[in-house]
């Protein structure tokens, strides 16, 4: 972006500790940022860039270090504070009131008023000044429930500048967004940078980082490893500092060897909780030794696509057979029993009892199997034998098949689905998002899991809202828009582009 | 922050303190006693609590007068639960008193049981007459057909509509003798006013009592007698509620709601403790009877505050009554037959 | 779990201190309305312990409220929100009472009998609020609290209904001696019995209370609620469903058919303590004005208690013995028994406010 100033450093914090018990999130971090940069903090899940943020947005209170905004020393004991200093935060996860509009939301807490009642003209007429001032298009009388993803995030960004925000920071903005989202995002930060406000962005995504930022902290496990100057790097650079290895980007694998059909959809038609077709004739098929991977924006349809592939929602009509048998309508255990399983999307909601051990959690599908339990009684022994050979072969970690299901990283929680999934040798193997969250290390690992089933011959359908992973990890690609598979086309040489236009409903039917 | 860390400071001490001292701080407490050997008689409430508006008030009342008159100690124990009757004997047991109260007919089995047990503790019971009284054991039972007799009169003088009603409790020989003298005062009063009459099956349910309360003054009843304990609180909300009259029973209800209770047929439960306890005092413990106390006796008349809302010549006539049961010139009907056999007397 | 945890941080001690906390919240009420907190609590505990019979009652009265705390913990560790333990005990109660007067069986039938149907009422009581819950999302809080007033009503038409009421009472006849848990119950009061009692003081005290057996029989129960939840494949797939919901669903487990299971145990135990009630202590049941508490009590139990079962059976206990003890400050001292329910609020208040305590803790360590 190249709009920063050199000589004034806006945000300095020095020696940020921040210790939770025994657990060291921040070890002695430093972070500089001068007036009108793009600064990138990038770190694999837990590595401590969203503990070092909330430090400086006043939501935690380090152990030690200072922290000086514009060269004054200040303690950020409350996000008041940060606020009074110029600082704003974008959540990952909008805090918006739904059914209010976009002004409503934007001047919630600082409302306008003329003795005593709200002035909404005025109001309105701050927001569209600030709006149009950096290029931040949005309807100001729509209500949020209505709005896609991409305006709501305008609106939390202008929700920051109407609060007097010069520093802003971004966490993970760009996670929810349609590619053509990404690009206007961008766009924006530059017209915010070329006015002089300073942008920290938190990512792990490194093509992010080569695009938009000008310098880059890389923390890891809770020590800055180093400040680099984003020109001068490659991406291979920054991941091999971020994990702290050499890692590869293309994942390898040899050419499909499709052959019998295994899952077959056709004529779906699905209904979401409000009662509004969410899928509308879907069809799809996924062959033995295939990938097939379901390109889309979050929204389409695929959260009912998996549930209905779960047997967790019913359908209005349509059919899915799996190896020529009808599984519509049947509940997930039959599903199960007909060797389907899946990777669910939320792991912490669908796919684990964040409760119960490693153990417990790997049975979940099996425990009323023998050997885990006979007539009723669990076997214990049985239960731990098993599970430590999955935590081995795994590797997962820490290796110990007793730990918290809940207390694990996102990473290894993520393996303990995939271990119990994979253990059940299905022949139809579903993923959903199977790498939302998870660092590049983890994501290589799940990459390859995925890969090595194919191989093996099963069917593999990937679901994901990553367009990258969909096109290095799939066979073949279909692309779904409100509810319906609108294109379909071989992964190898895939355009980006086209996919994303027809993400975005512009593609040819 | 400070402060509640110094509130949990304070705590901490005022624990420590309370974790060492009570044996010390207990022993002196109880050596009065030994030395004085004042008689001491405590009472066990049933469900309705100390403060039920009706006979276990009323005892309270009894025994603290007592204490004032004659300077007995006195005490209490409610029971929350019909689970508490049985322990709550071992309690007033335990606690050395020279005699112990139940107050109210459903605790019969559980003073019995104890006094069977415990044959050097003196026991008496409200509201019960055993068929066999043990020695330490007395029972009170109170006319309440007289004054039922004497406040149904006055409804029955009172009444626009020429029908009145009853709301009874459960239905047994207890409470049917406050309908019948009520019935047989309404028939002294005049011969063709209705009594309509129903009962409960709860001495508690105030809901209950007002909807039957509610339901009545809809058939054309004006003035509502009960004799149903907590059942009758829904009557006087009904009545207060409707402009209606409600008549009350045990104590001087008028308090509940000035305007609209008539008058009460008054069960004095409190004379009824007072006097017992004043006989114990000095020493002629009735014990293996049953003690009953009507008009003569005053365990049982009107309320003073019935000049209020009754005419002064209607008072006059109801004190006639009084003196003419009093003399014994009439004995007060108390079951269905001898009220349908009952004849208006010369006034 | 590999993490050790300090003392401090355990919810034994949060439980300690809440307790504590109670107590001395209502020493300084008591101090407030102008009684003597020492005396008072002097009281309590000579009331509990100071003879074999106190404790014997302390027992008798403990012994419904943890098998309800029990029913309640079973339904929270599942997930669910179990207020109806209190119409549960109810229609346990009055099976109990019907069942123990009106069959007629040699002891050792007749007593698992009752307390089998007693059970069966309390879980199909339960098992109601489940199939709601289950097949159209009513809410169990919702559920139980109507069907809380549903079993009132039932009981008290039952109890009042001519053949079963007993004459010029509110109750049912009493149980037959076949179904009664009373310990040497007739033999006690015959001159044989009272004649031993006087020479073994100690025993003797404790019989002259209804000891009776149902103590035992909620120990057992804890235990098999213990077992139950930890051992079973019903107890792992119920705590699942508890947990997380959808991840069970997604398991493959039924996730219905295992919300019925959880409310006709839960149900079932609180059936179980009101037939103990009234084989063990009141031989009858009564027509009630209002509910008796058991089962909110049960409530309050199953907080203090954690949720686990021999948490439920030491609760059950402290519960007991300040309901027994604590009501004797009234006669003692004049002081109300409500004092006792107000300490009891406060300990699961503050046992609710985990939070306040760990900062209390933490700012006594900085400002040393």
């Amino acid at each position: 972006m190249n709009n920063y100033d050199s000589n004034q450093i806006v945000v300095d914090m020095k020696g940020i500790t921040q210790k939770f018990g025994t657990l060291v999130a921040n070890d002695n971090v430093d972070l500089t940022v001068h007036r009108g940069e793009v600064h990138a903090l990038l770190g694999e899940n837990g590595a401590g860039k969203t503990t070092l943020v909330n430090s400086l947005y006043g939501l935690y209170h380090p152990t030690s270090g200072e922290i000086f905004i514009n060269g004054e020393k200040v303690i950020m004991d409350d996000p008041n504070v940060a606020i009074q200093h110029g600082i704003g935060m974008v959540h990952q996860h909008f805090m918006l009131v739904k059914p209010f509009t976009v002004v409503e939301n934007i001047i919630l807490g600082l409302e306008t008023h003329k003795h005593g009642v709200l002035d909404m003209k005025k109001a309105k007429d701050q927001v569209i000044a600030l709006s149009e001032r950096y290029g931040l298009t949005i309807d100001p009388d729509a209500c949020i429930q209505d709005i896609t993803v991409g305006m709501q995030q305008r609106v939390e960004i202008l929700k920051a500048l109407y609060r007097g925000a010069d520093i802003l920071i971004l966490d993970e903005p760009t996670a929810v967004l349609t590619p053509q989202e990404i690009l206007d995002l961008i766009q924006i930060i530059d017209n915010l940078t070329k006015q002089g406000k300073t942008i920290i962005i938190i990512t792990h995504k490194l093509k992010e980082i080569t695009d938009v930022a000008d310098f880059c902290t890389i923390i890891r496990r809770g020590k800055k490893i180093d400040t680099v100057r984003v020109a001068d790097v490659s991406e291979a650079d920054l991941a091999s500092k971020m994990v702290g290895r050499e890692v590869s980007f293309k994942v390898e694998k040899s050419k499909a060897a499709p052959s019998d059909i295994v899952l077959e959809i056709k004529d779906l038609h699905v209904k979401d909780n409000r009662d509004i077709p969410a899928l509308r004739g879907l069809k799809l098929t996924v062959r033995k030794g295939e990938i097939l991977g379901i390109a889309g924006v979050d929204g389409n349809g695929q959260n009912e696509l998996e549930e209905v592939l779960i047997g967790v929602r019913k359908a209005e009509s349509g059919s899915m057979t799996v190896n020529g048998t009808d599984l519509l309508g049947k509940s997930p255990r039959e599903i199960l029993d007909h060797k389907v399983s899946t990777i669910p999307q939320d792991r912490q909601k669908r796919g684990l009892v964040m409760d119960y051990s490693v153990a417990e959690n790997i049975i979940l599908e099996n425990y009323k199997k023998e050997p885990f339990s006979k007539k009723g009684w669990l076997n214990f022994e049985a239960i731990r034998n098993y599970a430590r050979k999955l935590v081995t072969e795994f590797d997962i970690r820490p290796n110990d098949e007793d730990y918290r299901a809940g207390s694990l990283s996102g990473g290894n929680q993520q393996k303990v689905i995939i271990a119990r999934e994979i253990s059940n040798n299905p022949d139809l193997l579903i993923a959903v998002q199977p790498t939302r969250g998870l660092d590049v290390g983890a994501i290589e690992y799940v990459h390859k899991a995925l890969i090595a089933q194919r191989d093996k011959g099963k069917a593999v359908l990937l679901i994901s809202f990553e367009l990258d992973e969909v096109i290095n990890v799939s066979d073949r690609i279909g692309v779904i828009y409100e509810g319906q598979i609108v294109g379909e086309l071989k992964a190898e040489g895939a355009d980006e582009n086209e996919i994303g236009l027809m993400m975005a409903g512009g593609g040819k039917k | 922050m400070k402060k509640l860390s110094i509130l949990f400071t304070a705590m901490l001490a005022l624990m420590v303190v309370s974790c060492n001292k009570p044996k010390e701080a207990a022993a002196p407490a109880e050596e009065p006693k030994q030395v004085e050997k004042t008689v001491s008689v405590t009472m066990v409430t049933d469900v309705g609590g100390v403060n039920d508006q009706s006979f276990n008030q009323s005892a309270w009342e009894g025994l603290q007068k007592a204490k004032a008159d004659f300077g007995i100690d006195v005490s209490y124990k409610e029971s929350k639960q019909n689970a508490d009757y049985a322990p709550n004997m071992e309690i007033a047991l335990d606690s050395d008193n020279d005699l112990i109260w139940g107050i109210g007919f459903m605790m019969a089995d559980a003073i019995m049981e104890a006094a069977q047990n415990n044959p050097d503790q003196k026991y008496a019971i409200i509201d019960n007459a055993y068929e066999n009284t043990p020695e330490n054991v007395v029972g009170v039972v109170f006319e309440a057909e007289q004054c039922s007799y004497l406040v149904g009169y006055i409804a029955g003088r009172m009444t626009q509509t020429g029908k009145v009603g009853f709301i009874g409790g459960i239905e047994f020989f207890l409470i049917q003798e406050f309908e019948y003298g009520f019935k047989a005062g309404v028939k002294q009063a005049g011969a063709d006013i209705e009594v309509l009459s129903q009962y409960a099956e709860s001495f508690s349910d105030a809901a209950k009592g007002k909807s039957i309360a509610n339901s009545m003054y809809q058939q054309g009843a004006d003035i509502i007698f009960h004799a149903a304990g907590g059942v009758g609180n829904g009557l006087i909300e009904a009545a207060k509620e409707q402009g209606k009259w409600a008549i009350g029973v045990d104590r001087d209800q008028s308090s509940l709601a000035p305007e609209n209770v008539l008058t009460s047929a008054m069960k004095r439960v409190d004379n009824g403790i007072y006097n017992l306890s004043k006989d114990l005092a000095d020493g002629k413990f009735p014990g293996g009877k049953t003690v009953s106390y009507g008009l003569a006796e005053n365990g049982v008349g009107i309320a003073p505050t019935s000049s209020k809302h009754v005419p002064a010549d209607i008072l006059a006539e109801v004190e006639k009554l009084e003196e003419m049961i009093i003399d014994g010139a009439f004995v007060v009907p108390n079951t269905a037959e001898t009220v349908e056999a009952y004849t208006p007397v010369e006034l | 779990m590999s993490e050790k945890k300090k003392l401090t941080d355990s919810p034994v001690w949060i439980t300690m201190i809440s307790i504590s906390f109670g107590l001395i919240f209502g020493a300084i009420i008591l101090l407030i309305i102008g009684y003597n907190p020492l005396t008072a609590f002097t009281v309590i505990l000579k009331g509990i312990f100071s003879k074999p019979k106190y404790i014997s009652w302390t027992v008798i009265y403990a012994t419904p409220i943890i098998l309800t705390g029990l029913s309640v913990a079973f339904a929270f560790k599942t997930g669910l929100f179990n207020i109806g333990a209190e119409g549960q005990y109810i229609v346990g109660a009055i099976t109990a009472a019907l069942a123990g007067y009106f069959i007629s069986l040699p002891p050792i039938l007749h007593i698992p009998l009752v307390l089998i149907l007693s059970i069966g009422a309390g879980a199909f009581w339960g098992s109601i609020s489940g199939y709601l819950k289950a097949k159209y999302e009513v809410n169990e809080v919702i559920s139980t609290i109507m069907l809380n007033w549903v079993a009132l009503y039932l009981n008290n038409f039952i109890v009042l209904h001519d053949k079963v009421k007993r004459e010029g009472s509110e109750a049912t006849n009493k149980v037959l001696d076949s179904a009664q848990l009373i310990f040497a119950n007739t033999w006690k009061t015959s001159e044989a019995g009272i004649s031993w009692r006087k020479v073994h003081p100690f025993f003797g005290d404790i019989l002259r209370t209804p000891a009776n057996g149902g103590f035992l029989i909620a120990v057992g129960a804890a235990i098999v609620v213990l077992i139950i939840l930890n051992k079973t494949t019903l107890g792992y797939s119920l705590k699942a469903v508890g947990i997380n919901r959808e991840a069970a669903e997604f398991g493959g487990i039924n996730v219905p058919s295992n919300i019925v299971s959880a409310m006709a145990i839960s149900g079932g135990l609180a059936g179980l303590a009101g037939a103990v009630q009234v084989l063990g202590f009141t031989r009858e049941a009564s027509a009630l004005a209002a509910s008796e508490g058991y089962g909110f009590e049960g409530i309050t139990v199953a907080l203090i208690g954690a949720n686990n079962p021999i948490g439920c059976v030491l609760a059950g206990l402290l519960y007991g013995a300040m309901k027994y003890g604590g009501s004797k400050i009234q006669p003692a001292i004049g002081a109300p028994y409500e004092i006792i329910s107000i300490i009891m609020g406060m300990i699961v208040l503050f046992i609710s406010m985990p939070k306040l305590i760990k900062t209390l803790k933490l700012k006594k360590k900085e400002d040393k």
